[in-house]
């Protein structure tokens, strides 16, 4: 135990965590005590307790709002789960070596700038985009389709930017899957669907919630993808935020609204980790995914 | 029968994946400024890329954003992923809930939770502000990458090391630094790639005066379509490829990640 070793070990511990205190922790907590004072006009907050931001979170107007953007990430979940899990399963059936593969051909875009790909969809949900010239061109539409600027689009960029964050937690838990449960099954008689709703489901839920987890929340907040395919008509929470903080000036109402997505967050964790509880086995999150 | 049908499915979803991107590079290379159809190949747009003097400087303070952020997170996060693995500590279970926790908060949240205190602390929006936030949300990755690097390592030469006389740095800097090079190496790229693509985090904590690549681009395409973000997007693409690559050939090399 000479002088150096206690250097190396306070530096290597001290940094990280002072670097986490100070940038997520008191700014998180920041956010929170905001969400309890008052706005000004000239200097953003007062210090003075008030209710304010969140009687605005309650207010019947905005409650509908909320409805609206709550329900477009959760219909976006959905949509990525419903291509998610028929895709894993058809994934399991290939070789290890080339479900690397597909693995990470399908990595690679969502590393890539989500704006560039939001913005190619664009060109894609067109009057004179691809598919409107696809179905015009085998006939099964006449005038091009009105798809750009609509809760459609917005729902489409979303689940398009998000599908591989309800892929890879699904495939994690699938790959768990002890199989010989379902050769079992098979063996006493179970059919194909039953094999599917008692066996492979209830195993994968911790995968389909943590998917759940890590495509609701960001969609949330994806301001620019309502901007750029819904026209700014079809608000996303990430929108009202980024008002209250940069136009409006309503602070309170801001960190009241992200106080939300953070309870909405450890919800969804304690949902996790209820489900990976019953089904008895590590599942989608944790560091072994990343 | 079912066979081609799942490689069907498959390859029904890398096709929707890659489609759009295919578009955009198409495009870049489309002398129709609107992409409508093809009016023939053409280096225009990357040629007025290139002399757009706005669109040129904002690249280079993504550069520049993206190098200093990747390189003091990948040195700040691998120190925290040594000491994780190696040391007890009071409130080590709190920092690796906090990893997790910071890798799992929504963009939009760590947004405003950065611009309430940099306004707290009266930290100008621009350069600074914009390293810390980057800083911050690239460092989970990191330690992530390093850690499960480490789990994965026969420790014992550590012990080696210590019994021959080795101080705590010469063991991190001699022995277990060339063990976990490929996921430091790797956990840079990843760090650097997730900072030249964020838009969320920066468009809270960027000021007037230093803009980046990625909220120019933000700017340019809401007015409306514009050819050189065709050429501009389509470098970005490919540069995160060629990146993403390497760092995934680092990991899978002598294969104990995972």
């Amino acid at each position: 135990m000479n002088k150096q070793f206690n250097q190396f070990r306070f530096w290597a511990i001290g940094l990280a965590t002072s670097w986490l205190a100070l940038f997520v922790l008191v700014p998180s907590l920041m956010v929170l005590v905001v969400s309890f004072l008052t706005r000004d006009v000239d200097f953003l907050i007062k210090f003075e307790f008030s209710l304010a931001g969140w009687e605005s979170v309650f207010d019947p107007n905005f409650i509908a709002l909320l409805w609206d953007s709550l329900s477009m990430s959760m219909i976006t979940a959905v949509i990525c789960l419903m291509v998610a899990y028929p895709f894993v399963m058809c994934l399991m059936g290939l070789p290890q070596r080339w479900r690397g593969i597909v693995l990470f051909l399908l990595i690679v875009p969502f590393w890539t700038n989500s704006l560039v790909r939001i913005y190619a969809i664009q060109f894609l949900l067109g009057k004179k985009g691809l598919i409107n010239e696809a179905l015009q061109f085998i006939g099964l539409i006449d005038k091009p389709l009105d798809m750009l600027y609509s809760q459609f689009a917005v729902i489409f960029g979303l689940s398009y930017i998000l599908l591989p964050f309800m892929i890879l937690p699904i495939y994690s838990s699938m790959e768990r899957l002890d199989f010989r449960l379902l050769d079992a099954a098979k063996d006493l008689g179970a059919t194909t669907k039953q094999r599917l709703l008692r066996i492979t489901l209830p195993l994968t839920l911790p995968g389909i919630i943590a998917g759940f987890l890590m495509v609701v929340l960001p969609a949330m907040g994806m301001f620019f993808v309502s901007d750029l395919l819904g026209g700014s008509k079809h608000a996303l929470l990430g929108n009202v935020i980024k008002n209250q903080f940069i136009q409006t000036r309503d602070w309170p109402f801001g960190a009241a609204l992200s106080v939300l997505m953070i309870l909405l967050l450890s919800f969804m964790l304690w949902l996790y980790y209820r489900a990976t509880k019953m089904s008895n086995r590590e599942g989608g999150i944790n560091d072994s995914n990343f | 029968m079912t066979r081609i049908f799942k490689l069907g499915f498959i390859g029904l979803v890398l096709l929707y994946v890659y489609t759009p991107i295919m578009i955009l590079v198409v495009n870049s290379f489309n002398a129709s400024r609107y992409g409508n159809k093809w009016n023939g190949f053409t280096f225009n747009w990357y040629e007025k890329l290139f002399e757009n003097d706005s669109l040129m400087q904002a690249g280079w303070h993504t550069l520049q954003v993206g190098l200093t952020s990747a390189t003091a997170a990948t040195v700040i996060g691998t120190l925290a992923a040594v000491a994780l693995q190696r040391y007890r500590f009071y409130g080590k279970g709190a920092v690796s809930s906090l990893v997790f926790v910071t890798m799992l908060t929504p963009d939009i949240v760590m947004a405003i939770a950065l611009l309430i205190l940099f306004i707290t602390l009266g930290i100008e929006l621009g350069y600074i502000s914009l390293l810390i936030a980057h800083i911050t949300f690239c460092l989970p990755f990191v330690i992530i990458s390093v850690f499960s690097r480490l789990k994965g390592m026969d420790m014992s030469v550590t012990e080696a090391a210590r019994d021959l006389g080795a101080n705590e740095w010469q063991v991190f800097s001699k022995v277990i630094l060339p063990m976990i090079l490929p996921a430091v190496a790797s956990g840079w790229l990843l760090s650097f790639t997730l900072s030249i693509d964020d838009v969320i985090v920066s468009s809270f904590v960027t000021g007037p005066g230093y803009e980046i690549l990625p909220l120019k681009i933000y700017s340019m395409v809401r007015v409306g379509v514009s050819p050189e973000v065709n050429a501009i997007s389509t470098l970005l693409f490919v540069g995160s490829v060629v990146l993403i690559v390497i760092s995934q050939l680092l990991l899978r090399k002598r294969g104990s990640w995972k």
